[in-house]
């Protein structure tokens, strides 16, 4: 056969394929066995990939002062296989250990990860040590890396913090940005603005000899990428301004929002009681955060956006506005005090929308609520149809839904809907069970920021862009495009004049007590709605809605002070405050001769004034102990001066 | 063609190689175990099931190249030679393809885009070459030793080799260089590879000495051998005097022209071949130095049994250049030290006999010069890529077969492979054309 012929040639091939096997195999043997160049090259790990972490944008004020900034730390790492230390007990004498602690924190970090920190946050001192003497302990190098540091503080909620990424945050991360250890904001601005303040992460490739010691970069560093730090951020928020309110919320439970009504922008977001943003910074964290998150007082609960709290009568502006929208109720029409329906205060017995405002009347709005209602007819059907329409419109002024502030610790309120009722009352209902709604109590929630917003709509009559905290980001100079729109809330500019007439009125005499009157710079020239929320479970929480100045409103605000009684006393005041500081700082205004020294007087009576329920009863405790301990001294000086009797009377024998 | 008994001699799966398929199949496994360790991210590590990663894709690739092999066997046998200038010109219009539209990924144009998938025609043109070579050889009345026949064969190569070097892809220059051998088997002289085997001796000794040196050291051997000559046979015939002056010559010229045609060549090309014959010569910082001290050192801190399977460190950081694909081997060699090296290489020896034997035992020539293709095409790779990893050979991109990262490669070594073993299990009723 033909192929016969040249087949003894496959022993060539054998013979080359041998040759070529076979010398592969002896350098390898070689390579691999008998030199042991490659192992320590290997161990010296040439090459160390590190990764360059970038600074954290920082955070200023509107006014550019700074907030939030980042100081640098060293963390002392350890890569437990590289690990051995020709002199362990030269180590541990170093940083003053024991060998025990030293091996049980090598195995820790071995059966976690192929690296990780050995000791964290150096202190200047040990940095120092150990820049020295690194060289001497392979398997150990520094790594820098920033924490938070507050100016003030102030802001703790609003700001929120950052901490270690969790696992399940990790395994949400598409972007494979974060790895275990990396830091990540949590809450507040910090989470929602994590894509722009984290930067970008850089990579460095060092040349290192078999003792560890940095000898060049890799290539020249062409491969190297540098870190980009993150954006900076300017708030809208005024820190003294913030700064002032937190002071004025001592001792009490409760929130006050200050928005710029042109803009949007938050000028304060105050909850009370807060933190210390400073205390869950770094490796202080862990050490703080348990009890900050367990404490009773909420601390981490940001009572300015999530709390729902029933609006009182601050929601009569609201009603009196769908009322004149709808043509239910005209500038002129008057309707009566009539304590038949609800309970009131006295006032003059006919009202009209403005004053029925100025006067904060139950009764008016009773019936207002009423006619909205039931425009559409008495039958159940077009009281359906009537609460339905009511609710859309209640729902444009940006209640009973989030606003959409940026931060996403916020609440959505509530309003409840028809079905709600349907349910609760096996659909046999009328409008004497819903009639709390009308004067703001009842089935309804509403956070402060919401309040802060429908100060904001009346000032700017009719329209709001959504409050936002950060009114630039970066070079951009602006902000996110969801906070340059402007939402009409659907009630025509006309109908808001009654309404401010009427809220100039009630600060200048209407409900507004004399004390928060005092601090008022133009006398009469701030708009306000007062609020007392009826509290089944202790004494009546105080609120309040004002912007200032009445023509061209500069500041909106609204406060909530939990358990504080009737709304024109201490919410009023503690809001008149704030927009008089925030006005005299921004505006040429002077204070009036016979304000000097009432102004002061009145702030020290509210700082001192204590309205938090554990507080009081720790002053309550502090004064019984006081008293206890009084009683204990008498007791003893009694049973002394007893004693002493008895020494006189057993002189020859005492014990 | 209805399977007409049940009888099991008719049944032609009884005829496979079971040899080459086991060991074909540990490779394959293997060669995806060595990918996900060698993508595996210590710090955030992806399980292997993961598709977006490279190891979960070479599996799916996996699972095609067993489709294509199914393929193959329901497929007629004769259709191989009946239609191999077909698979030839498909994959030269391929190469041009590649030439026009592809892309360039460092510094080589070798991949083209079609919709989603992206495939290298360089590793289908060997199987076309491949096909073609051994119908036209195998050809009745071919014979080597016909002048015309080197026409046709140097057309089938040239064509190829021409895109193949405007792509700029010389690892696979040389695979085809290397199929010769298969002609070799058919007849060629031996000389002719003799001949290479010198040029490149001179090549890598003037890169050594001095090209004046070495033309005196040159003109001693030409003087020893003359004298031997002289003195065994006392005369010297005058064609013999001819041929000895003119291959002095010619070497002399072509040992004093190296520098030059060196300096012709790429910078990066330069510092490949310097890297392994002086590494003072060469610059520490540069890729070529760190590239290959990376995969040596990655080889060597192996040790005797290995670091175990995902616990490299060297190969773990992205200094070894193609960790997955080219320079897979490195993961084998530092996780499974010397005693995995070993394995591999007894399993890529006990393939390349078994396919020369099978080769061998076919009755037309088609098929046998078919299988020494296959044999000279997997001993290219494996030697170019396995020496070029361990430094006795500058880097040229070549992939280990079966076990580097790479669709295009794993499908076309695998066409190859089960082919010639579609072939052999239908040998007892090929007969020879001519």
């Amino acid at each position: 056969m033909e192929g016969e012929r040249g087949s003894e040639k496959r022993f060539v091939f054998y013979a080359i394929f041998g040759f070529v096997g076979l010398t592969l195999l002896i350098r390898l043997f070689i390579m691999q066995v008998l030199e042991d160049k490659y192992q320590e090259s290997a161990e010296a790990n040439a090459i160390q990939k590190q990764t360059v972490y970038p600074d954290r944008g920082l955070i200023f004020d509107r006014n550019g002062k700074l907030i939030v900034y980042n100081e640098p730390v060293y963390d002392l790492m350890v890569i437990p296989r590289e690990a051995r230390l020709p002199d362990t007990m030269e180590f541990c004498r170093l940083f003053g250990i024991s060998k025990q602690e030293f091996i049980d924190k090598i195995k820790a970090i071995r059966a976690v990860a192929p690296e990780g920190v050995f000791f964290s946050q150096l202190s200047k001192v040990d940095f120092a040590k150990v820049q020295e003497k690194l060289s001497d302990f392979p398997g150990f190098y520094v790594s820098r890396r920033t924490v938070r540091v507050y100016t003030s503080n102030a802001m703790a909620n609003a700001l929120g913090y950052i901490a270690e990424i969790s696992p399940e945050e990790l395994k949400r991360d598409s972007s494979q940005y974060y790895r275990p250890g990396d830091y990540v904001g949590k809450s507040g601005i910090e989470a929602s603005y994590e894509y722009y303040l984290r930067g970008e992460k850089g990579v460095r490739y060092q040349l290192k000899n078999r003792f560890n010691q940095v000898v060049g970069s890799y290539q020249n560093g062409q491969l190297d990428k540098p870190a980009i730090a993150g954006e900076n951020l300017i708030s809208s928020v005024d820190i003294e301004l913030q700064k002032y309110g937190e002071a004025l919320m001592v001792n009490k439970t409760g929130a006050i929002v200050a928005i710029e009504p042109q803009t949007g922008e938050i000028l304060a977001l105050i909850t009370s009681p807060s933190y210390n943003p400073n205390l869950l910074v770094g490796d202080d964290f862990k050490k703080n955060f348990a009890s900050i998150s367990r404490h009773p007082d909420l601390l981490l609960f940001n009572r300015a956006t999530q709390s729902a709290y029933p609006p009182g009568s601050t929601f009569k502006t609201v009603q009196a506005l769908i009322g004149l929208q709808n043509g239910v109720l005209n500038d002129t029409l008057r309707l009566p005090c009539n304590w038949s329906l609800v309970k009131c205060h006295p006032h003059p017995y006919w009202t009209t929308p403005q004053t029925s405002i100025q006067y904060s009347c139950n009764p008016f709005y009773y019936q207002t609520f009423r006619k909205i209602v039931h425009q559409k007819g008495e039958s159940f059907e077009a009281l359906q149809a009537g609460y339905k329409q009511w609710r859309e419109q209640v729902l444009k002024f940006g209640f009973g839904r989030k606003l959409g502030v940026d931060i996403a610790d916020e609440g959505s309120g509530s309003i409840p809907q028809v079905e709600r009722f349907n349910k609760m009352y096996k659909n046999n209902w009328n409008f004497s069970n819903i009639y709390s709604l009308s004067i703001g109590q009842g089935e309804m929630g509403v956070t402060l920021l919401q309040m802060a917003n429908l100060a904001c709509i009346i000032a700017n009559k009719g329209y709001y862009y959504i409050p936002h905290l950060i009114k630039s980001i970066g070079k951009s100079g602006k902000p996110l495009p969801q906070y340059q729109v402007r939402h009409s809330v659907g009630i025509d500019e006309k109908h808001f004049e009654p309404i401010i007439k009427g809220m100039a009125g009630a600060f200048k005499a209407g409900t507004v007590g004399p004390m928060a009157q005092v601090v008022n710079l133009y006398a009469g020239d701030i708009c306000a709605k007062t609020g007392t929320v009826q509290n089944p479970h202790g004494e009546d929480h105080s609120t309040f809605i004002a912007f200032a100045p009445c023509d061209n409103p500069k500041i909106a605000i609204a406060v909530y002070v939990e358990n504080a009684g009737f709304g024109g006393i201490w919410a009023a005041t503690i809001a008149s405050l704030m927009m008089q500081k925030y006005l005299k700082d921004t505006t040429k205004v002077k204070i009036q001769p016979w304000q000097v020294g009432r102004i002061e007087a009145t702030e020290k009576m509210v700082l001192e004034k204590v309205f938090n329920r554990r507080e009081l009863l720790r002053l309550d405790s502090i004064r019984k102990a006081e008293k206890r301990k009084q009683d204990s001294i008498k007791a003893i000086l009694r049973k002394k001066e007893q004693e002493e009797e008895i020494y006189d009377d057993n002189q020859l024998n005492p014990q | 063609m209805i399977i007409s008994s049940t009888r099991n001699s008719r049944n032609p799966l009884n005829n496979l190689d079971v040899v080459s398929v086991f060991v074909y199949l540990i490779l394959v496994v293997w060669g995806i175990m060595s990918i996900y360790s060698a993508s595996y991210n210590v710090e955030n590590p992806k399980p292997f099931y993961d598709f977006s990663s490279f190891a979960g894709k070479q599996f799916i690739f996996a699972l095609t190249a067993i489709g294509l092999i199914i393929l193959v066997f329901l497929l007629d046998y004769r259709l191989f030679e009946d239609f191999a200038y077909i698979f030839y010109a498909l994959s030269i219009l391929l190469l041009i393809a590649v030439v026009l539209f592809g892309k360039v990924v460092k510094g080589q144009q070798n991949w083209i885009q079609i919709g989603p998938v992206s495939m290298q025609p360089t590793e289908f043109a060997k199987l076309g070459v491949s096909l073609a070579l051994a119908r036209f050889l195998g050809a009745p009345g071919s014979k080597l030793t016909d002048k015309k026949i080197w026409l046709g064969i140097g057309i089938i190569f040239i064509i190829p080799a021409l895109l193949i070097l405007k792509q700029g892809d010389y690892g696979s220059l040389m695979v085809f260089v290397l199929l010769e051998l298969a002609l070799y088997r058919e007849g060629m002289p031996f000389w002719v590879i003799t001949l290479q085997i010198v040029i490149a001796i001179l090549f890598v000794l003037s890169l050594l000495i001095k090209p004046v040196y070495l033309a005196f050291g040159l003109f001693f051997v030409f003087v020893a051998i003359t004298g031997v000559m002289l003195l065994i046979r006392r005369k010297v015939e005058r064609s013999e005097w001819i041929v000895l002056i003119a291959g002095f010559l010619l070497a002399a010229m072509f040992v004093v022209s190296v520098p030059k045609i060196f300096a012709k060549l790429k910078k990066y090309h330069q510092e490949r071949i310097m890297v392994l014959l002086d590494e003072d010569a060469v610059d520490k910082k540069g890729g070529a130095y760190y590239n290959l001290q990376q995969s040596k050192i990655a080889i060597g801190s192996g040790g005797f049994w290995g670091k175990g399977f995902l616990e490299g460190t060297q190969t773990k950081y992205d200094f070894v250049p193609e960790q997955h694909s080219d320079f897979i081997f490195c993961t084998v060699g530092e996780e499974f030290g010397w005693a995995g090296s070993f394995l591999v290489i007894v399993l890529f020896m006990i393939l390349l006999f078994r396919v020369v034997m099978i080769a061998e035992r076919q009755r037309s020539r088609f098929a046998r010069i078919y299988g020494y293709c296959v044999a000279s095409i997997f001993f290219a790779h494996f030697a170019f890529n396995l020496s070029m990893t361990v430094g006795l050979f500058p880097t040229i991109g070549v992939p280990l077969p079966f076990m580097s990262y790479g669709g295009s490669s794993l499908w076309s070594f695998t066409l190859m492979l089960f082919i010639l073993l579609k072939l052999d299990m239908h040998r007892n009723r090929l007969f020879s054309r001519d």
